[in-house]
């Protein structure tokens, strides 16, 4: 190694300067875009909150406009995502640490969730609208089939439409990746001597599983699972392909219900010239964030109350 | 992990279950995972035959109408599906609309994430980089709809303010707020890259003389630049993917440019106009987003998989 440059002393200690300069710079600016996206937004916003903003619902004229659709529409789409998504995305991570044999059958299905977690949410968009929508194109033309009286809760439609369950289960699509590998390496945290105790008093995989692993990564699994649902209740892309109407004036009775949700409101009023719509667009993206803000904090505290130490 | 022992040992006494029934429900458990963990498969096999089958139904022709046919679809270089007169199917102006956002991002939050990620690596105090990374956590959990408000509203004027040029809609300003809105992936998983280098490299390092900067930028940046790489590639991939922001921001004009001044429609900004605006669902211009979106899925596809190439592949193992 003689043949490295030599350079002097003065020269290295300046670039060290330098670089610690640029590095203060760059974080700073990182602080700085946050600051001033936050500040512009609740300064835009902040006057059109108020109770009958949360109540109304949306109006062509921006000062009666409200959010209630939109934020119930949210609140149901992200139940329906959450109780799907859930309990398969958990599921699949526990066959994957717990079941799996290592071979091409598991590889193939790693992979195959590590690929899905690229795919673009505006794809899945489209997948929701052919499979969940129109059950790729399963009678169409002809009339829905249905079940149920309209008035009650569990009426359903054959094929789904652009409804508020069709809606749910799209987002799970969207999801369910992140889901699965979050409680992938929440399941991996578990000490193996935990495991190896179960299994030595004569347990079998699955008790196991149910009384040892899970409680042990329930924290983990927990804080990545609010963390999926708050990628749930931010998507619009999806939402907008499927076709969520522009102006909804009622809150979903059931699950066949027409729907919106909080982002495809913003969206909407964003995107319009006048300066009112823009305003109240900011207050709806305040509504939005302190929801975000509150599913954040729930995650820390899950992780910081639950998480007993092991070992 | 051997479960030899698990499978042979003798069944447990404290219970009247029966080993045969209780055999009987492991399987039926096991059967019931395996069915969630297949479920994944179908959504990628559904992914692969919607958009295959419906691009190919719009490049070979339907019983009732011709077929814009591969090749010139993927070289034309006009789009213009929705103007009245003749039809126009090159993806071209899109693949380029989507590029052109993509680079502004890429350049905007490749270098800043990067060098915030060295910071909050190896130079900040544990203090400060705890609060920054929750302020980066902040800022990944924004829904992408804020970032397209937020270019529409504080970055065009600012770069109106600026030059004459820009207009209400274009490709700087989409392009900016998606780079704020990778900076987190950037930032986070280079960090993680960065702090799974071992301490023992920085000692040497310093121990031979080198500064803060000849370590960090030396040393322990080449030791972490798979990860780097994978996580510059993941945030270009979600970049491409991005639709709420261009959809906003970018316009609605197709067309091949590469001026950042310029309002540009990207792949995914097109398929929002088709499915926000009144186009049939058996029209040539709704199956051709099918087309797009089969663009779009092979693009991150691609990038995914030479993410997870160059993480398996360049990983350096160090003891």
């Amino acid at each position: 190694m003689t043949d490295a440059p030599h350079v002097p002393v003065a020269r290295r200690l300046l670039a060290n300067r330098m670089f610690l300069a640029a590095c203060v710079l760059c974080t700073g600016l990182a602080v700085c875009v946050l600051a001033v996206l936050i500040v512009s937004i609740v300064l835009d916003g902040v006057h059109r909150l108020s109770p009958d903003f949360i109540t109304n619902f949306a109006s062509r004229k921006p000062d009666l406009a409200g959010i209630r659709a939109p934020l119930v529409g949210s609140i149901w789409v992200c139940a329906i995502c959450a109780l799907t998504a859930l309990p398969v995305g958990v599921g699949t991570a526990i066959y994957l640490e717990e079941f799996a044999k290592r071979g091409r059958l598991t590889e193939f299905i790693r992979i195959n969730i590590s690929n899905l977690s690229g795919v673009p949410s505006i794809v899945y968009g489209i997948i929701g609208l052919t499979a969940f929508s129109r059950f790729f194109g399963w009678r169409s033309g002809a009339e829905p089939i249905e079940f149920g009286s309209p008035e009650s809760l569990l009426y359903l439609r054959l094929p789904f439409g652009s409804s508020v369950l069709a809606g749910g289960l799209t987002l799970a699509l969207v999801v369910l990746p992140i889901v699965i590998v979050a409680s992938q390496e929440a399941i991996r945290a578990v000490p193996n001597s935990l495991r190896q105790g179960a299994l030595a008093l004569g347990s079998t995989r699955w008790q196991m599983v149910w009384r040892i692993t899970l409680p042990a990564s329930l924290p983990m699994v927990m804080t990545g699972a609010i963390l999926a649902m708050s990628r749930a209740i931010g998507e619009a892309a999806p939402i907008l392909v499927l076709g969520a109407p522009l102006l909804v004036l009622e809150t979903p009775a059931n699950l066949m219900s027409e729907f919106t949700v909080l982002p495809m409101q913003i969206f909407n009023w964003a995107g319009r010239a006048k300066a009112s719509f823009q305003e109240i667009a900011a207050a709806a993206i305040i509504v939005q964030l302190t929801v975000l803000m509150s599913f954040n904090a729930l995650a820390i505290l899950v992780r910081q109350r639950l998480q007993a130490p092991l070992q | 992990m051997s479960h030899a022992a698990a499978a042979t040992s003798s069944a447990s006494r404290g219970t009247p279950i029966t080993r045969s029934s209780r055999d009987r429900s492991e399987r039926l458990v096991k059967s019931v995972l395996l069915s969630f963990a297949l479920l994944s498969v179908v959504t990628t096999f559904s992914i692969v035959a919607v958009l295959g089958i419906e691009a190919w139904g719009f490049f070979t022709g339907f019983p009732d109408k011709p077929g814009i046919g591969l090749v010139p679809f993927l070289t034309g270089t006009e789009w213009s599906p929705l103007l009245g007169g003749e039809q126009k199917f090159g993806v071209l102006p899109l693949v380029c609309g989507t590029l052109l956002v993509t680079v502004i991002a890429g350049a905007f939050a490749l270098p800043v994430g990067l060098v915030t990620a060295i910071f909050l690596s190896e130079y900040a105090p544990p203090r400060l980089r705890m609060v920054l990374k929750s302020a980066l956590e902040v800022l990944a959990g924004v829904p992408t709809v804020v970032y397209g408000f937020f270019a529409l509203a504080v970055i065009t004027p600012a770069l109106q303010r600026v030059s004459d040029a820009f207009g209400t809609y274009n490709a700087l300003s989409a392009g900016l707020a998606v780079g704020i809105m990778i900076l987190p992936i950037v930032c986070s998983l280079s960090e993680d890259a960065l702090r799974a280098v071992p301490q023992s490299l920085r000692d040497g390092s310093s121990a031979l003389g080198g500064t803060k900067f000849d370590t960090s930028v030396k040393v322990v940046l080449p030791a972490a630049l798979s990860g780097i790489m994978a996580s510059f590639l993941l945030a270009l991939t979600r970049a491409i993917g991005e639709t709420m922001i261009v959809a906003l921001a970018a316009g609605g004009l197709a067309q091949m440019t590469m001026n950042p001044a310029s309002q540009v429609q990207t792949m995914t900004g097109f398929i929002v106009a088709i499915f926000t605006g009144d186009a049939q669902a058996n029209s040539v211009e709704y199956a051709s987003s099918y087309a797009v979106a089969a663009t779009l899925f092979v693009m991150t596809l691609a990038l995914t998989l030479a993410g997870t190439a160059i993480l398996k592949r360049f990983r350096e193992e160090y003891e």
